[in-house]
C-alpha cells in the first residue's frame, strides 16, 4: 500500500501486455495522424476519413465494452442499460456542440435549430451553462455517474441482482429513450442532435480535428485499459471477484457488497458517458436510438464475444463484431441480423469463455498460467458443492 | 312439393298482416293532407320562409307531406302559377298526386341549397319518428335531438305519447326539452332543465351552462328557481360524465391488464421454471400473430364464407405454431444453457433478433392487414364518447378463459404438478422421480404457447408487424416480478392494476411520462417486497 500509485499501476502489467499498450500508441498516435493527414489521397497507405471516423468509433465502442467488463465480467453484474449511459454522456457533450453552432444554424437563430421549430424563445433551465466546455465536460460526468448512483444505490441496497436487473436496467433505457424521444423533453426529440460544426471555436470536419478526436479516444482506452488492470488486480477487485462468485459468504465474512458494487458500477457508467461524449462528436450525430434496448444488449455480446473478466477480450470483441458490423450492413444489410443473433447463440452456447478463452484452450494447458491476460473465467467447480443451493441457480449463475 | 308447403303456409300468415297494412295505410291516406298555408309559403316565400315552412310540414306528418318532402329533396317540388306541384317523368301533378293538365318546362323548379337540405332532414326526422322501423325512428330522434326547433315540439310531444322504445323515449325527451329551455313560461323552462338533468352528454351541459351565467351582475335566467335547477342538472352531468369516463379508463386498464396477462402467463411458466427470461417471449407473440394472418389468408381461399370465423381457427393455430417454435428453442438452445440465466438471455435475445428477421424475410417489413371479424367490430356506448369496442370485450373473456385453461392445467394436471415441483425444487423433484428435462421441454412448449394466443388477441387490436413483440417483453417482465414468480394469482393482479394505473396515468400526464411513472413505481415496489405481491412463505421464500 506504501509503493506509489503509479508505481503499481506500471507494476501490474506483464511485459507482452506493454508492448501491446506500446504498439497500440504508435498505432494511433503516430501512424493514423500520418497515414490520414500527411500522405497524399492516392498513396497506398492514405487512410481515409471514412476509415478514421469508423476506427474512432470503435474505439469509443471499445471502451464502453471495457466498461461493461468491469461490472459483468469482475463483479457478475449484467447491465442492459449500457447504451444509455453512454447516450447521455453523448447528449451533455451534445448540447455543448449544438449551442458551439452559433447562428450558423439553417434557422440563424442563436436558439438550436430544434427549438426554433418548436416555436421556443429560449432555453429551458437544463440547458443552463451549456455554452461552457468545462460545464460540458463536468455534465458528461456528473449525469451518468449521478444516475448510475442513485438507480444502484437502490438496486443494490435491495439486492437486485441476475435477470431481475438486468431486465430493471433494460426498462430503464426503454423508459429513457421514451422520454427523450419526445419534442418537450428538450432534446431534439426523434432527430436528436446533429449538424455540429465546430468545438471550443475549431471546425468538427477538418481532418486534423478528426485525427485530434482518434487520438483522444485512444488515449481514452488506454487510460481505461489501466485503470481496469489496476482494479481488478487490486484487493477492490478481488472484493468484486469473490461477491461475483459467492455473494453471500462476503457478507458473511463482513464485507458490504453495496459499496463494492455501487462503486464500480457508478465508475463503470462514469466512463461509458466519456465514451459517449467522444463518440458524438466522431459521428456527427445523436439521438434517442442510442438508448434502445437493443444498443445495450449488444454491448454485452462484444464483451462475451471476446471473453468476459479479461479487459482485453472486451476490447477484441468490441473490434471484431463492429468491423463485421460495418462489413455487413454495407454488404449483406438483411442478413446482419441473422448474423449478429446466431452470433448471441453461437457465442453463449460455445464459447463461454470467448475469443480469448479459444485463444490459450488453442494455445495448450500451460498457456493461461504465462498468458496473464487471458485470466481463465471463473471456475465454478472451485465451489464447495455442499452449502450452495441447487447447481441450476445461485452457484452457477453467478457465473453467468 | 314437400319444399313449398312451409312457404305456402307462410304466405297465408303474411295476407291478413298485408291486408291490416294496406288498411292502416289508407287510414293515414285519408287524414294526410298538408296545410294549405305550409304550402303557399313554400310557393311563395323566401328562404326564410321555406324552411320554416318544411319544417311545419314535416311537424304535421302524413302521407302527402313524406311526398312532397320527398320531391322536394329530389328537386323534382316546383311552382306552377302560385301552386306547388310536383314534376316527375314528365308528368305534372299536385301533391295530392292529382294529375295537372301542363307542361313539365312551364313549372319553376325549387332550387335546394344547404340551408334547405338542412332543413328538409330535420323533416325527413320527423316524419320517421312515426315510422314502424325501431332504428329509424332512433334515427330520427337523433337528428331531432340534434336540430330541434319549436316547430317540432307537437311532433316530439306526440312521439312521446305512442313511443314504447325507452332509448328512444329518452332522446326525444332531451330533444323537447332542448326546445322548451327557450321558452318564455318559467315553468316549463324548470321542467325542461330538470329533464336535461338526465342526460350524460356534455354538449348538453353547455347548453345548461349559460342559465348560471351573469351579464353585468345580473343573472341571464331571471328565475332563482330555474338557477336552482340548471345548477343540480348541470353537476349530475358532471357526476354521469365522470363516472362514465372512469368506467372507460377502467375498461381500458383491464383490456391493457388482459393483454399484459397473456403475455405475461407464458413468462411466468418458463421464468418460473427455469429462472430463465426468454427474451424471445415478445416474438413468441409475433409468431402466433403471423400464424392468425396465415389462418385468415387460408380462410380467405378456400373458405371464404367462414371467414367471420377464422379467429376462432386461430387459436390453435397459434397455439401450436409458437409452441412449435418453443419446442425447437428449448431443445436446441435453452437445455445447453441451465444454470447460465444470462447467457441464456443473451442467446434467446439472439434467437429473437432471428426471428424477426425472418418474419421480415417471409412476411415483408411492412405491417400486415389483418380484419376484425363482423362479430367482434363495433361496441357498446356507454355514454357519449365512451365505448367500450367488442374487440377489446371478446379479448377481456378470452384472456379470463385462457387463465382458466392455465390454472385447471396447473393445479388439476399431473403435468402441472411437475411444474410446480420443478419451480420449487428442481434437485428435489428429480430426486422423486420427475422427468424434469422432459418437464422443462413441455413447460416451455406450453409457456411459448400461451405467448401464442396473446399474440392471437393482439393481432385483433393492434398492428401486425416483424417487431411487433419488442414492446412486451419488458411489460410482462415486470407483471411477473411484481406478481411474484410463480404466482398466478399474483400476475392476474399485477397485470390488472399495471394496466388500470398506467391508463389512468395515462389520461393525466401522457403515455411516455406514464410508462417512465410505472417504471419508477416498479422499482419502488421492488424495494419494499423484492418477491412480489403474493411472496412464497417459508423455505421457498429465499433464493
Amino acid at each position: 500500500m506504501r509503493t506509489p500509485l503509479t508505481v503499481r499501476l506500471f507494476a501490474k502489467l506483464p511485459r507482452a501486455g506493454w508492448a501491446a499498450l506500446a504498439l497500440f500508441a504508435l498505432f494511433a498516435w503516430v501512424w493514423v495522424p500520418v497515414a490520414h493527414l500527411a500522405l497524399p489521397a492516392d498513396h497506398a497507405l492514405h487512410l481515409s476519413s471514412y476509415w478514421v471516423s469508423l476506427l474512432g468509433k470503435i474505439l469509443c465502442y471499445m471502451v464502453v465494452a471495457v466498461a461493461m467488463d468491469l461490472i459483468w465480467g469482475y463483479a457478475g453484474i449484467l447491465s442492459l442499460g449500457h447504451g444509455l449511459f453512454f447516450a447521455l454522456g453523448g447528449y451533455a457533450f451534445g448540447m455543448y456542440l449544438m449551442r458551439q453552432i452559433g447562428r450558423d444554424g439553417s434557422y440563424g437563430a442563436d436558439l438550436p435549430d430544434f427549438m426554433v421549430f418548436l416555436d421556443w424563445k429560449e432555453l429551458p433551465w437544463y440547458w443552463t451553462g451549456s455554452d461552457s466546455f468545462l460545464w460540458a465536460l463536468l455534465l458528461v460526468v456528473a449525469v451518468p455517474g449521478l444516475l448510475a448512483w442513485v438507480f444502484g444505490y437502490f438496486a443494490f441496497r435491495s439486492r437486485i441482482k441476475g435477470v431481475y436487473f438486468a431486465i430493471i436496467t433494460q426498462a430503464l433505457t426503454y423508459a429513457a429513450m421514451l422520454l427523450f424521444f419526445r419534442n418537450e423533453t428538450g432534446f431534439g426529440g426523434n432527430n436528436g442532435f446533429t449538424d455540429f460544426k465546430r468545438i471550443l471555436g475549431y471546425g468538427i470536419t477538418t481532418p486534423e480535428m478528426r485525427v485530434i478526436l482518434f487520438a483522444l479516444s485512444a488515449a481514452l482506452l488506454a487510460g481505461v485499459l489501466l485503470l481496469g488492470r489496476y482494479l481488478v488486480t487490486s484487493r477492490f477487485g478481488r472484493v468484486l471477484t469473490a461477491i461475483r462468485d459467492a455473494e453471500s459468504r462476503v457478507m458473511f465474512i463482513g464485507y458490504n457488497p453495496l459499496h463494492y458494487k455501487l462503486f464500480i458500477w457508478t465508475l463503470s457508467a462514469v466512463l461509458c458517458g466519456l465514451a459517449g461524449a467522444l463518440y458524438v462528436p466522431q459521428v456527427g450525430i445523436i439521438n434517442p436510438s442510442e438508448m434502445s434496448p437493443a444498443n445495450s444488449i449488444e454491448i454485452a455480446v462484444w464483451v462475451a464475444v471476446g471473453g468476459r473478466g479479461t479487459l482485453v477480450g472486451a476490447v477484441l470483441g468490441a473490434g471484431i463484431v463492429n468491423l463485421a458490423k460495418s462489413w455487413f450492413t454495407v454488404s449483406f444489410p438483411e442478413y446482419w441480423p441473422f448474423f449478429l443473433g446466431f452470433l448471441f447463440i453461437a457465442v453463449t452456447l460455445f464459447l463461454p469463455n470467448g475469443v480469448i478463452g479459444l485463444w490459450s484452450k488453442l494455445r495448450g494447458r500451460h498457456a493461461p498460467a504465462t498468458e496473464e491476460e487471458a485470466e481463465p473465467a471463473p471456475a465454478p467447480a472451485a465451489e464447495p458443492a455442499v452449502l450452495t443451493a441447487p447447481p441450476t441457480e445461485s452457484t452457477r449463475g453467478a457465473a453467468a | 312439393m314437400k319444399r313449398t308447403s312451409p312457404w305456402a303456409q307462410r304466405a297465408w300468415l303474411i295476407l291478413p298482416l298485408l291486408a291490416a297494412f294496406l288498411l292502416l295505410a289508407a287510414a293515414g291516406q285519408a287524414r294526410a293532407a298538408v296545410d294549405e298555408g305550409a304550402l303557399q309559403q313554400l310557393a311563395t316565400g323566401d328562404f326564410g320562409a321555406r324552411i320554416a315552412a318544411i319544417e311545419a310540414i314535416g311537424a304535421g306528418g302524413g302521407e302527402e307531406a313524406r311526398r312532397v318532402i320527398a320531391a322536394l329533396g329530389a328537386g323534382e317540388l316546383g311552382v306552377l302559377d302560385g301552386r306547388v306541384v310536383i314534376v316527375r317523368d314528365g308528368r305534372v301533378t299536385d301533391v295530392g298526386g292529382a294529375v295537372v293538365e301542363a307542361a313539365p318546362d312551364a313549372v319553376d323548379l325549387l332550387r335546394v341549397n344547404n340551408r334547405v337540405r338542412r332543413a328538409l332532414a330535420t323533416a325527413n326526422a320527423a316524419l320517421d319518428l312515426s315510422a314502424d322501423d325501431a332504428t329509424r325512428r332512433l334515427a330520427a330522434a337523433q337528428t331531432l335531438r340534434d336540430n330541434a326547433s319549436e316547430t317540432l315540439l307537437p311532433v316530439l310531444e306526440r312521439a312521446l305519447e305512442s313511443e314504447q322504445d325507452d332509448a328512444i323515449r329518452e332522446i326525444v325527451l332531451l330533444a323537447a326539452a332542448k326546445v322548451n329551455l327557450n321558452a318564455d313560461d318559467p315553468a316549463k323552462r324548470l321542467k325542461a332543465v330538470t329533464a336535461l338533468g338526465e342526460s350524460s352528454d356534455p354538449a348538453v351541459k353547455a347548453l345548461l351552462e349559460p342559465f348560471m351565467a351573469q351579464d353585468n351582475g345580473t343573472w341571464r335566467e331571471p328565475d332563482a328557481l330555474v338557477r336552482e335547477a340548471a345548477a343540480a342538472s348541470i353537476a349530475a352531468i358532471e357526476r354521469r360524465v365522470a363516472v362514465a369516463q372512469n368506467i372507460g379508463t377502467v375498461f381500458s386498464g383491464l383490456s391493457l391488464g388482459s393483454i399484459l396477462l397473456l403475455a405475461a402467463l407464458g413468462l411466468a411458466i418458463t421464468y418460473g421454471v427455469m429462472g430463465v427470461i426468454n427474451m424471445a417471449h415478445g416474438e413468441l407473440l409475433m409468431v402466433g400473430a403471423y400464424a392468425t394472418f396465415v389462418v385468415q389468408g387460408l380462410f380467405r381461399a378456400h373458405l371464404p364464407e367462414w371467414v367471420d370465423w377464422y379467429v376462432v381457427a386461430a387459436i390453435p393455430a397459434g397455439f401450436l405454431a409458437a409452441a412449435a417454435v418453443g419446442v425447437v428453442m428449448e431443445r436446441s438452445v435453452l437445455r445447453f444453457l441451465y444454470g447460465r440465466p444470462l447467457e441464456s438471455l443473451l442467446a434467446t435475445w439472439g434467437i429473437s433478433l432471428v426471428l424477426i428477421q425472418a418474419a421480415r424475410v417471409v412476411f415483408g417489413p411492412q405491417n400486415v392487414e389483418l380484419a376484425n371479424p363482423v362479430w367482434m367490430s363495433g361496441g357498446v356506448e356507454l355514454a357519449a364518447g365512451v365505448v367500450l369496442p367488442w374487440n377489446r370485450i371478446v379479448i377481456l373473456g378470452f384472456a379470463a378463459f385462457v387463465l382458466f385453461l392455465v390454472w385447471l392445467m396447473m393445479n388439476r394436471t399431473r403435468l402441472g404438478m411437475f411444474v410446480r415441483a420443478v419451480t420449487q425444487n428442481r434437485a428435489m423433484a428429480g430426486c422423486v422421480g420427475v422427468p424434469t428435462a422432459r418437464v422443462d421441454t413441455l413447460a416451455f412448449a406450453i409457456g411459448a404457447g400461451i405467448a401464442g394466443l396473446g399474440g392471437v388477441a393482439l393481432s385483433q387490436i393492434s398492428n401486425v408487424g416483424p417487431a411487433m413483440g419488442t414492446g412486451y417483453i419488458v411489460d410482462s417482465f415486470m407483471v411477473v416480478v411484481l406478481g411474484g414468480v410463480g404466482q398466478l394469482a399474483g400476475a392476474v393482479w399485477a397485470a390488472m392494476g399495471l394496466g388500470i394505473v398506467s391508463k389512468f396515468l395515462e389520461g393525466w400526464a401522457g403515455a411516455v411520462i406514464a410508462k417512465i411513472l410505472v417504471l419508477v413505481f416498479i422499482i419502488a415496489f421492488i424495494q419494499k417486497r423484492p418477491q412480489g405481491i403474493f411472496a412464497l412463505k417459508g423455505r421457498f421464500a429465499d433464493n
